[in-house]
């Protein structure tokens, strides 16, 4: 079967750097990677981009800039991630396949390998339907899985898309797709990322994981796949901000699997709290969500194929430092390239 | 088939201000199929458009036809006297019979009264479905049957996204997921290996990303007639 050869042939986590980005010599040195995400702001203003860096920065081995997230235009993942340069922060680029079409996304690359970028995350993109152009015309020249094969390509044989050598040699990315272990249909999921490892991806960032239980089985069933030594899989982990949010979470986000038990700790947190004090419930829901994030984080690193983490805390990146810290894994290793 | 809908009537009113007799024509086949520019449409749309603009004034002159298929000229030359008399045309056809319309009788303005939707076809009494967007090399073959182009709202080759949830997609609860109809397509058939191969990127040159399309068919064409 082709995949399996493909699989097969992926040389894996042992093989020598594809990128020397810190991530990668991280993951590759066996250490338990810890990124995180920053939102790049909905204005040009540079001062915000570094702000949001300089609260992450010790605590992230890499930081996501996110790609016109949820479908709302913000400033540029490369721009922002170039604003970057000179903190300690080193930048995951994402790029969707709803925005650009082969040419811009190659374009795209070799601009974001000449400023120094190192990573970068391939995504389908979140529906236009859900932003704030929902009248926009979405692209899909080529889907996810085409978009890590293309970057492979470029990098492991200097190709473009087309066929056409890249003069001087293919820009050297560390390449990182999502997964989702709790989207339908559930049992395919584990092959959907052996595609992925088929098609090129390094690295894998998850969906969020709120059900453990499922998440170990996912996992088991990947580690039979041997998958987990073809590629670093960070789990998604994210601190629940009150008991509206994980219910909503449980109840309405497509792809998404809350178990009970959290929204009741979320509602037992703020339990005695009266009504009208919204500031103590939220600093009880916080302190909450932030203890069960860092029990999550702890219970990650016990799972076999679990490579790392990767914090969501998007509009509250406040939050990482302690969660990073509680879960033991302060300071960040360094390795030198 | 193709399937349309109509506009809302104060649209077409308003295509209509400063008109004063025009001739409403309808369409045989597809959007007379899916209730929508039949003779009975064109009947209802030339009575309402009466008695819209009846109210403020002179009421328009509103004359009836339709034709088997606006979309062939043979069938549409038969206006070429009857229409002299009209300010402007009311065309209850797909895109492709308001274009034909218009490129038979430049001289006449076209009022296109429909939105033409796209290729489906009836999926319960008073629902229809896209299910092909003529994206010029069809992969049905290896899909099960299930077209990804016009099914998926992000057209993925390689499905299904993250957001598919009991068997829908994220964008619609009403809307099924296009690559779980796939894979379980597919797996009824034995098939499930091949999706576990990576398809390659589209080719869209045969899409309208192509520019104009054209099928020309040889063995069809008329001999060329030299000029004697």
């Amino acid at each position: 079967m082709a995949m399996q050869q493909a699989i097969e042939n992926t040389e894996g986590k042992g093989a020598a750097l594809k990128s020397g980005s810190n991530l990668e010599r991280l993951l590759a040195a066996g250490h338990f990677a810890v990124t995180g995400e920053l939102e790049p702001p909905k204005s040009h203003d540079a001062e915000i981009v570094r702000k949001r860096g300089t609260v992450v920065e010790e605590c992230l081995d890499a930081a996501n800039i996110t790609d016109n997230q949820t479908a709302i235009v913000r400033m540029s993942s490369i721009g922002s991630a170039i604003l970057l340069k000179g903190s300690s922060l080193e930048p995951v680029i994402q790029i969707t396949c709803r925005d650009r079409n082969r040419l811009a996304m190659q374009a795209d690359l070799l601009g974001a390998a000449a400023h120094g970028i190192k990573n970068v995350l391939c995504l389908s993109g979140d529906h236009q339907s859900f932003g704030n152009h929902p009248g926009a015309k979405n692209v899909h020249d080529i889907d996810s899985m085409q978009l890590i094969r293309m970057i492979k390509e470029m990098r492991d044989e200097s190709k473009f898309q087309c066929g056409e050598e890249i003069p001087g040699g293919g820009p050297p990315f560390f390449i990182g797709a999502a997964a989702n272990p709790f989207a339908d249909p559930v049992a395919l999921r584990p092959n959907r990322l052996a595609k992925k490892v088929a098609a090129g991806a390094d690295f894998i960032q998850t969906q969020l994981v709120y059900d453990m239980d499922h998440f170990r089985k996912y996992m088991a069933r990947v580690v039979d796949m041997g998958l987990h030594e073809k590629i670093s899989i960070l789990a998604g982990v994210g601190p629940l901000k009150s008991t509206g949010m994980a219910r909503y979470m449980r109840d309405k986000v497509p792809g998404m699997m809350v178990p009970d038990i959290f929204v009741d700790r979320m509602a037992e947190a703020v339990k005695g709290i009266a009504k009208e004090d919204k500031a103590a419930k939220q600093e009880a829901w916080r302190a909450e969500g932030i203890k069960i994030c860092i029990e999550q984080v702890k219970e990650m690193k016990q799972i076999e194929g679990v490579a790392g983490v990767h914090v969501m805390a998007i509009g509250w990146e406040t939050a990482v430092r302690p969660i990073v810290e509680g879960a033991g894994l302060m300071p960040r290793p360094k390795v030198d390239g | 088939m193709i399937v349309a809908e109509r506009k809302p009537l104060e649209a077409i009113v308003e295509m209509l201000d400063g008109q004063r007799k025009v001739l409403a024509v309808g369409c045989g086949t597809c959007v007379a199929v899916c209730f929508a520019g039949g003779k009975k449409e064109v009947e209802m749309l030339a009575s309402s458009l009466r008695m819209a603009t009846g109210i403020n004034g002179e009421p328009l002159q509103v004359d009836e036809t339709s034709e088997q298929r606006q979309c062939e000229v043979e069938y549409i030359e038969t206006l070429d006297e009857s229409i002299k008399e009209y300010d402007a045309i009311v065309s209850l056809g797909c895109g492709v019979g308001v274009q034909y319309l218009a490129e038979r009788f430049p001289e006449k303005r076209i009022i296109p009264a429909l939105d033409t939707k796209f290729m489906g076809g009836p999926t319960e009494a008073g629902v229809w479905e896209e299910r092909c967007q003529g994206c010029g090399s069809c992969m049905l073959g290896s899909t099960g049957g299930v077209c990804p182009i016009s099914r998926c709202a992000k057209q993925l080759m390689n499905g299904p996204c993250g957001g598919s949830k009991n068997g829908h997609c994220e964008i619609d609860e009403d809307i099924p997921c296009a690559w779980q109809l796939i894979w379980e397509s597919m797996d009824k058939l034995g098939r499930i290996e091949e999706l576990m191969e990576i398809s390659s990127p589209k080719d869209w040159s045969t899409s309208r990303d192509g520019g104009l399309r054209r099928v020309v068919r040889d063995d069809l064409r008329l001999p060329e007639v030299e000029d004697s």
